[in-house]
């Protein structure tokens, strides 16, 4: 029986929002209980942005989270906000193109990746979420790392479904780093 | 068991409708509740069905009363702002005993208030909010799943009384995604010879009408309309009971309230404190038997809300105040933590 | 013995609570007379407004409903578009329509809504007795505007008809009157023709219908269809204001 809480965070159009759906959808394929809730409001049009998603073997019971078992901090101000509330033992994982500063905590779990450089030398420089996700996947065994192109099916519209190899890409270069 | 699909629960509400039958939707945009109407905006079309952006919320309520009046499926949704407007229409469309389902995702008040998650309509919605002598069921979901099953039975009951059921959302349950399998829907149909659909020449002619001028005849078309009520609050009051049985405490909370509350039960048992929930899923009519049931064991209730202390004075009633009933609030879009409801328990728990 | 004159049949025998000499009854009558020389009875569905003619659902024999104040519009366009197959209508006075239900009237007509309005001005809130209008005339006496309507404190009354023929949205727009035998005729006609619309689905239709009010401008009934003519028509002349199918054809010549 485990539950992991997941917080992401960053700015809007980083693809805060999508990347917590992707995690979701893992998670709904694998057969898990899911929750995801996004921030909304002003924040969607270019300031903060976050979305919460939850992965469980049992019900989900507040899709709300205020202590994160993960924290994905794609900025600086999401990481400020937010660093005090991962629970001791908990993973944060860290852009570290865009963020400069480390975490003083010493009763959590860092990886510092420079996403956003590394998406931007692989050619797919939009993509830094999924590079992201990719290693959250490999740390975290939340969901499997299997079948990624499959779920990546499941939601992206046909009109878009060319962008499913890079994802799939993305997602292969953050596991691998 | 149908296949498990992940949804918005804004999303969710627009498809059960249109499962439910529901091929005429007029709204008006508003934060938080606008994917409701975007998604009809992309059905509706493809399926023979009608969507409408109205002027305001004014228009759309009564393009519903008139749709409602040909005793066709039909809605609206709105968040609190909104609903305010339309409660003009919703108090002719139960003075003139038409059904229609209306749809309230709601964001803190009063006021234009903000955008963030709310349950501060609880009163407009279950004492009124338009003028006169009126009720509406109102069922509050707390999962994306009874987003859409409560939209059907919504529908259902709207036309087997033929008045307005609202779903009483908020924020979050309207725009988190949960899995969601959409069973077949069960359509109940009600046969509406009151429905204007012309006369044909063949019956006198149907009047839909709030108009009464002899007030003896008023009273008893609302004396009448109550008889109505009296068996709604008999037969269909829902909830969900959750660690009762040998519950001393008694925390009462709905929609996303009661999935923050749920959390704190759990923490709360696991430092031993005998505690349960209970979730009205109707708000009105509100589950009052259980909770007088309740108030025979427990020792003291807490109702959690997004608002000022409003469903608390339901609780009160409910109970006939034979136990202290404590607020667990916040307000204005804040959500209350499950350790603030647990504090509360606790609370609740000492006697304080 | 011949009849030579009866009573519509799309009008009920309910007895009409209007006030003597209110022209009411005479427009009731041309609307009734329009359904039934149109053989619609059967499938039309009236909308009746807040005002003097709210009890209208009694006397049209059609399916009828009862709108909330200003919004006969909204509430026929729920209904039409449920019914695209029935003939709708609205029946409504200045308040309702151009004060409370503006917004209504304007989008209806602006969606060019496959609907007939029916739109009786005579300038004054009859009803609740005799207030001030959208359309009460510079200078009028009212119980709202005990020293006459002053324009400069409360504007000016808005030409209905002039403003929606604006628009791009509405298939026909005209302002009749019904103060003489000449212009009753011609008003049925205007009628007819918002009906007959509505039937070939050309669109939004309103006749304006310029009437009196002879208990609250405190005139007898023949003073006030002379009032109609020597101080409503010079400011809300009668003419077709708006005739696409009429312009199309012009322009085809």
């Amino acid at each position: 029986m485990k539950t992991t809480q997941i917080l992401i965070a960053g700015f809007g159009g980083q693809g805060v929002l999508f990347a917590g759906k992707f995690l979701a959808y893992k998670g709904l394929v694998q057969d898990k209980q899911v929750s995801w809730l996004p921030s909304y409001g002003p924040e969607m049009r270019g300031g903060t942005a976050n979305c919460s998603v939850i992965l469980s073997d049992t019900p989900v019971g507040s899709p709300i989270i205020t202590t994160p078992d993960v924290l994905v901090a794609m900025n600086l101000p999401s990481l400020q906000k937010f660093v005090n509330d991962v629970v001791p033992g908990g993973k944060i994982f860290i852009d570290s193109t865009l963020i400069d500063a480390k975490v003083e905590r010493t009763d959590v779990q860092v990886f510092y990746i420079p996403a956003t450089q590394i998406a931007k030398d692989a050619g797919f420089a939009t993509l830094s979420n999924m590079v992201l996700m990719g290693k959250v996947m490999k740390e975290c065994g939340a969901v499997s790392f299997e079948g990624n192109k499959e779920t990546l099916e499941s939601f992206i519209p046909a009109k878009k479904a060319n962008l499913i190899d890079v994802n799939c890409k993305a997602l292969q270069t953050g596991y691998d780093f | 068991m149908a296949e498990r699909v992940l949804m918005k629960g804004n999303e969710a509400i627009a498809e059960a409708a249109i499962r439910a039958g529901c091929r005429h939707y007029f709204g008006y945009p508003i934060t938080p509740q606008t994917e409701i109407a975007a998604y009809m905006a992309k059905k509706m079309p493809k399926i023979g069905g009608v969507f409408l952006q109205a002027e305001s919320e004014i228009a759309s309520i009564n393009m519903v009363y008139g749709a409602a009046a040909t005793g066709c499926r039909v809605m609206t949704s709105s968040s609190s702002p909104g609903i305010s407007l339309k409660s003009e229409g919703l108090s002719y469309i139960a003075g003139s005993d038409v059904p229609a389902l209306v749809v309230n995702v709601q964001r803190g008040g009063p006021g234009l208030g903000g955008i963030q998650p709310s349950q501060s309509d609880y009163f407009q919605a279950t004492k009124g909010g338009g003028h006169g002598d009126y009720r509406m069921i109102v069922l509050a979901p707390a999962s994306v799943q009874e987003m859409a099953s409560l939209t059907i039975k919504g529908f259902n009951l709207a036309d087997k009384y033929r008045m307005t059921s609202m779903i009483l959302a908020d924020g979050t349950i309207g725009q988190m995604m949960e899995p969601i399998s959409f069973e077949d829907a069960e359509i109940e149909n009600y046969e509406k010879p009151w429905a204007l659909t012309g006369t044909n020449c063949e019956r006198k002619h149907n009047i839909v009408n709030s108009l009464y001028l002899q007030p003896d005849q008023l009273e008893k078309t609302n004396f009448e309309r109550y008889e109505r009520y009296k068996v709604i609050e008999e037969n269909e009051p829902m909830w969900e009971e959750y660690m009762m049985d040998d519950a001393e405490i008694c925390v009462v909370a709905f929609g996303i309230a009661s999935r923050v509350a749920k959390n704190a039960v759990v923490a709360a048992r696991a430092e031993g404190i005998k505690v349960g929930l209970i979730r009205p899923i109707t708000l009105w009519p509100f589950p009052t038997k259980a909770l007088r049931a309740a108030a025979d064991k427990c020792k003291a209730f807490v109702s959690v809300e997004l608002n000022m202390g409003q469903m608390i004075e339901d609780v009160r009633l409910a109970t006939e105040c034979k136990r202290p009933v404590s607020l667990c609030n916040r307000a204005g879009g804040m959500i209350p933590s499950p350790e603030q409801v647990l504090e509360s328990i606790r609370q609740a728990q000492k006697g304080e | 013995m011949a009849v030579v004159f009866e009573k519509p049949k799309a009008l009920t025998d309910a007895v009409l609570h209007y006030c003597p000499g209110c022209p009411h009854g005479i427009i009731h009558r041309l609307v009734a007379e329009a359904i039934d020389e149109l053989g619609i009875e059967g499938k039309t569905i009236g909308v009746a407004p807040v005002g003097c003619a709210v009890m209208a659902y009694d006397y049209f024999a059609c399916d009828m409903i009862e709108a909330a104040h200003g919004r006969a519009p909204a509430t026929a366009t729920g209904i039409k578009r449920c019914r695209p197959e029935s003939i709708v209508f609205t029946y409504q006075g200045d308040g309702d329509l151009a004060s409370i239900g503006m917004a209504e009237t304007v989008h209806a007509a602006a969606r060019n809504e496959n609907i007939t309005v029916i739109f009786v001005n005579n300038a004054i809130y009859g009803m609740t007795g005799g207030q001030m209008a959208p359309t009460s005339l510079p200078g009028q006496v009212t119980q709202t505007s005990p020293y006459g309507r002053d324009v400069n404190h409360c504007g000016w009354p808005i030409k209905v008809s002039e403003m929606l023929a604006t628009l791009e949205g509405p298939e026909y727009i005209a302002r009749v009157a019904v103060n003489n035998v000449k212009n009753v005729k011609n008003a049925k006609k205007a009628i007819k023709k918002a009906f007959e619309n509505q039937i070939a689905g050309k669109g939004f239709s309103l006749v304006e219908v310029v009437s009196a009010c002879p208990t609250n401008w405190g005139m007898t009934p023949q003073k006030a269809l002379e009032w109609v003519e020597s101080d409503m028509l010079p400011y809300y002349p009668i003419g077709v204001y708006k005739d696409r199918t009429a312009a199309k054809e012009a322009e085809e010549k």
